[in-house]
C-alpha cells in the first residue's frame, strides 16, 4: 500500500511540478523516489501485507515491484532527453507514473476488479503517450490501434470475469481458486477461463494476438517504446502469472495446452518475420515478441515455480531492451530520422560506446553463452525440459538460432563497414545509462541466483 | 429485482453473448472509427448486462458495483479514444480508418 501511495503521491507532484518550479531536478526526485519504493519493498519482505481483501502484497509482487522500480530508473534516465524537449513535461512524467501506479495494482491484486483497473490504469495514460507525437500521423495511427485493440482486449477480460463469476459466484481470487477445485470444470468457467487467457495474450503480445505490436512499437515515439517493451511487458507478465497459477491453478490440465501452442506460434512466427525486417525498430519489436515467446513457456511451467526464472528473464530482457532502445533513439536523431540498418552502418567508427553496447544488448538478448541472455533462455528451456515439453524446448532453440541470424545482421552492419557520416556525441548520462546497462548484464551473467532464489 | 429474475437466466446468458458477439464483429468488420468506438460500448455494455443479472439471480451485490467500474473507466476510455481521433482527424481530414496505413511490413 505504501508503495502505491509514493508512486502516486510522486504523479502528483509532478503534476503540480510547474507551480512549484520543480522542472529542473525534478529527474532526480522522481529517481529518489523509486529506490524509495524499492527500498519500501525491501522492508515488506515476507510481510504479504493484506489490503482490504483487494491488493495482497506478497513476495511476489514486491519482487516483481523491485524488477519494475529497476527497469523504470534505468529507462528515466535513459529518456531524459525526451522529457527535456519538450513543452509538456510535467504531463508526460505524471501520465508514465500513473501508468506505474496501473502497474503496481496489476503486480498485487487479490480481486478481479483490481485486476481490471489494474491493466485501465496501466493502459489509459499508454494510449496518450503512444500518441504524444501529435503532428506525426504514423504516432496518431499507433495510438489508435493500441487503443482500440486495448480497449477490445479489455472486453474480452470483462466478459471472462464476468463467467467466471457466474460459475463461481465471487470475485476474490482465494474464493474462486476454491470453488473452481471443487470439481471438474464447467462449461461457463472453462469459456470465462478461456476469454481472460485470449485478453492476457493481447496484452503481453503473444501470437496469434501480436498483430498490434509491431505497428505500434514502430509508431510510438522511441522512448516510449522502450517504456511499453520493458516495464509494461514485465507487469503483464507477473499478472498473466499471478492469475493462472493461483486463480486458475486447477485447470492446468485445460490451459496447458493452449499455452504450449501459444508459446510456439509466438516463437516461429516473431523470429521468422523479424528475419526480414529492414527497419531497425519494428526488428526490435518482433525480438520482444519472440522473448515473450520464452516468457511463455516459463509460463507454461508454472506447476515447478517458475516465477524465479520468470523474474530473471524479464529482468535481463529489460536491461538489454532499454540499452537497444535508446542507442537506437540516439542513431535515429543523428541519421536525420533514418530508422533502416543502413543507418547502423559502420557506427563503431561513428561512437565506439552505442556501437559497443548495442552490439553487447544483442548478443544477450540472442542468448550467446557467457551472456546473461544465454542463462535466462537456458533455464527456461531446462523448466520445458524437466515439465515433458522437449518439442517446445526444440523450437525454442531453432528460434534462438533465427534470432541470431537477425542480430548479427546489425552486428555486422556495425562493426563491418566504413562510415563517412559525423561522428555522434553523446551526453554523460547517456554514456552513465550505457555503461550502467552492460555492467547490470555482467553482474546478472555472473549471479543469476541472486535473482532466482528469491522467489524460489 | 424480481423484473429480472422473471425471466431465466440462460436468456440473459445467450442476449449478451449475442451483443458482445456483434459489438466484436462490427469491430473487425466496420471501417469508421466512430462506428468501431460504438462497438466497442456495446461489448462493455453486454458484459454490464451480464454482470447484472447473474448479481440479481445470485442475490449478491458485488456485481453491480463492479458494472459501476466499468461504466466510470469505459467513459475515460472513450474519452482518450476520441481525443485521439480528432488528432487524426486534424491530419488527415477523415475519421476513415483506411488511411491509417503508414504502419506496415
Amino acid at each position: 500500500m505504501k508503495e502505491l501511495l509514493l508512486i502516486s503521491g510522486l504523479g502528483v507532484l509532478s503534476l503540480l511540478s510547474g507551480l512549484l518550479n520543480l522542472r529542473k531536478g525534478f529527474l532526480l526526485i522522481v529517481i529518489l523516489g523509486l529506490l524509495g519504493n524499492i527500498g519500501l519493498s525491501i522492508a515488506d519482505w515476507n510481510l504479504n501485507e493484506d489490503v482490504y481483501g483487494m491488493m495482497l502484497m506478497d513476495n511476489f509482487a514486491l519482487a516483481f515491484n523491485i524488477v519494475m522500480s529497476v527497469s523504470a530508473i534505468l529507462w528515466f534516465i535513459s529518456a531524459s532527453s525526451y522529457f527535456n524537449n519538450d513543452n509538456n513535461f510535467s504531463d508526460h512524467f505524471s501520465l508514465v507514473l500513473f501508468s506505474m501506479c496501473g502497474g503496481l495494482v496489476l503486480l498485487s491484486y487479490s480481486n478481479m476488479s483490481m485486476l481490471f483497473l489494474g491493466i485501465e490504469i496501466l493502459s489509459i495514460p499508454l494510449f496518450v503517450l503512444v500518441g504524444s507525437d501529435k503532428t506525426k500521423l504514423s504516432s496518431n495511427e499507433a495510438a489508435f490501434k493500441y487503443f482500440l485493440l486495448g480497449a477490445f482486449a479489455t472486453a474480452f477480460l470483462l466478459f471472462g470475469i464476468a463467467l467466471i463469476y457466474g460459475a463461481t459466484g465471487s470475485f476474490q481470487n482465494a474464493t474462486i481458486a476454491a470453488k473452481l477445485s471443487e470439481g471438474p470444470a464447467n462449461a461457463m468457467a472453462f469459456t470465462g477461463m478461456l476469454l481472460m487467457l485470449v485478453a492476457m495474450a493481447f496484452k503481453v503480445s503473444a501470437a496469434p494476438f501480436h498483430f498490434w505490436a509491431p505497428d505500434v512499437y514502430q509508431g510510438a515515439p522511441s522512448y516510449i517504446t522502450a517504456f511499453m517493451a520493458t516495464v509494461v511487458k514485465t507487469v503483464a507478465f507477473a499478472a498473466f502469472y499471478r492469475l493462472f497459477s493461483s486463480t486458475f491453478g486447477s485447470m492446468q490440465a485445460e490451459y496447458r495446452i493452449i499455452f504450449a501452442a501459444i508459446a510456439a506460434l509466438t516463437l516461429l512466427i516473431a523470429n521468422f518475420t523479424a528475419a526480414v525486417q529492414t527497419n531497425v525498430k519494428r526488428l526490435l519489436a518482433y525480438s520482444s515478441i519472440s522473448h515473450a515467446g520464452f516468457m511463455m513457456i516459463a509460463l507454461l511451467c508454472m506447476a515447478n515455480n517458475t516465477s524465479g526464472i520468470l523474474l530473471y528473464y524479464v529482468l535481463v530482457y529489460s536491461i538489454s531492451s532499454i540499452a537497444a532502445f535508446s542507442i537506437f533513439e540516439i542513431v535515429r536523431t543523428q541519421s536525420n530520422g533514418k530508422e533502416d540498418i543502413d543507418a547502423f552502418k559502420g557506427l563503431i567508427r561513428r561512437n565506439r560506446w552505442l556501437a559497443g553496447v548495442f552490439a553487447f544488448s544483442m548478443l544477450s538478448m540472442s542468448g550467446i553463452p557467457p551472456m546473461a541472455g544465454f542463462m535466462a533462455k537456458y533455464l527456461v528451456f531446462t523448466a520445458a525440459i524437466d515439465n515433458g515439453y522437449m518439442w517446445l524446448a526444440l523450437i525454442g532453440i531453432v528460434g534462438s538460432l533465427i534470432a541470431v541470424y537477425y542480430y548479427f545482421k546489425v552486428i555486422i552492419a556495425m562493426f563491418g563497414h566504413e562510415s563517412d557520416e559525423a561522428p555522434i556525441s553523446i551526453t554523460a548520462s547517456q554514456k552513465f545509462i550505457l555503461v550502467l546497462c552492460a555492467l547490470g548484464l555482467i553482474a546478472l551473467s555472473i549471479f543469476p541466483n541472486l535473482v532466482i532464489n528469491q522467489l524460489g | 429485482m424480481q423484473l429480472i429474475s422473471g425471466i431465466p437466466l440462460i436468456y440473459y446468458i445467450y442476449l449478451s453473448a449475442a451483443m458482445f458477439s456483434i459489438g466484436a464483429l462490427g469491430v473487425m468488420i466496420r471501417r469508421n472509427a466512430i462506428i468501431m468506438f460504438m462497438c466497442i460500448e456495446l461489448m462493455l455494455n453486454a458484459v454490464n448486462l451480464l454482470m447484472v443479472a447473474f448479481s440479481s439471480y445470485m442475490g449478491d451485490n458485488s456485481a453491480q458495483v463492479f458494472v459501476f467500474f466499468i461504466m466510470a473507466v469505459a467513459a475515460a476510455e472513450v474519452a482518450v479514444g476520441l481525443a485521439i481521433l480528432i488528432m487524426i482527424y486534424r491530419n488527415a481530414n477523415t475519421s476513415d480508418t483506411e488511411v491509417l496505413n503508414q504502419l506496415k511490413f
